[in-house]
């Protein structure tokens, strides 16, 4: 059901998901958005410009992020504007054994009504997007803003 | 080697890029995209599309291919290995359809000079048939070898 703007308040929780990276996902993003930079896929060349390892497309943390918002409002068309800055890079290690489809990294996405503007009939939502390693949790991305149109 | 502010402002060739079905598909699989508009035709017509929509972010596809120009650009000086993602912004005016043929021009808007580095903001507009689709904003931190040293 598609959230009506009447019953937003600033504040609100919009939900929250956690989103798994592998090696996998990091050679489709590559493949399907033609972001062929090695730091992505090759740890030695990451290492060699200073990486502790093969990070994550940064493109590919924002990408991932606002599926929360889209599955939220039930509408991709209806974001209008997204935007965030990268504040720290997602290192996405190769598993020790196994398929590299193992997940490796682990983020958790939440989202919450940040503004709401009655007159535009748009909503933003403000992303909280961590890196979680075991109990440390860092922010990957800052001022991660959606703005949705709705009726 | 240091960044060049002389070119702020410049706007470089626009490049054209065709939005295919399969390339929606697989864009969308890549970022865990699962709204079926992405996928299947009659999603998207529930919507009031003639053709599937891209996800949110598919617009980077398509400016990066623009931006290239800038760091291509010897009148600039950029070293790719050295450059970090900023930040990035989308602004929609209607959503990117597969079957369009895209045209997107980069405008090299600001360059910053920091102690470590620079900060170099552009801005390429997606348009098809001059008709506005996406503004995408993109900063780019390229640190400079004086930084290292």
């Amino acid at each position: 059901m598609t959230p009506k703007l009447t019953d937003l308040e600033k504040g609100q929780s919009i939900g929250h998901r956690t989103v798994e990276l592998s090696r996998a996902d990091l050679l489709r993003y590559a493949a399907s958005s033609g972001d062929h930079n090695p730091i992505h896929w090759n740890d030695r060349f990451a290492k060699e410009v200073g990486l502790d390892g093969v990070i994550a497309h940064g493109m590919l943390t924002m990408g991932v992020s606002v599926e929360l918002v889209t599955d939220w409002v039930g509408d991709p068309a209806k974001v209008m504007d997204y935007q965030t800055r990268f504040t720290q890079p997602v290192p996405v290690p190769d598993p020790d054994h196994g398929s590299p489809e193992t997940p490796t990294a682990r983020l958790e996405v939440a989202g919450k009504v940040g503004r709401v503007d009655a007159e535009a009939n748009t909503a933003r939502i403000d992303l909280t997007v961590e890196l979680v390693a075991g109990d440390a949790r860092s922010k990957v991305l800052t001022k991660a803003q959606v703005v949705v149109v709705l009726n | 080697m240091s960044i060049n502010t002389a070119r702020e402002g410049h706007t470089y060739p626009a490049i054209t890029y065709q939005v295919g079905r399969e390339g929606l598909r697989e864009f969308a699989r890549a970022v865990k995209a699962q709204h079926p508009a992405h996928f299947e035709l009659e999603a998207a017509a529930e919507l009031g599309y003639e053709d599937l929509i891209a996800p949110p972010t598919f617009g980077v596809v398509v400016s990066q291919r623009a931006e290239a120009a800038i760091i291509a650009d010897p009148e600039v000086g950029i070293d790719f290995s050295r450059v970090v993602h900023a930040d990035e912004r989308f602004v929609h005016h209607r959503p990117i359809t597969a079957g369009e043929t895209l045209t997107a021009a980069t405008t090299l808007q600001r360059i910053r000079t920091m102690g470590s580095g620079a900060m170099v903001t552009t801005v390429t507009e997606i348009t098809h048939d001059d008709a506005p689709r996406t503004t995408v904003t993109s900063t780019l931190l390229v640190r400079t070898e004086e930084a290292d040293a």
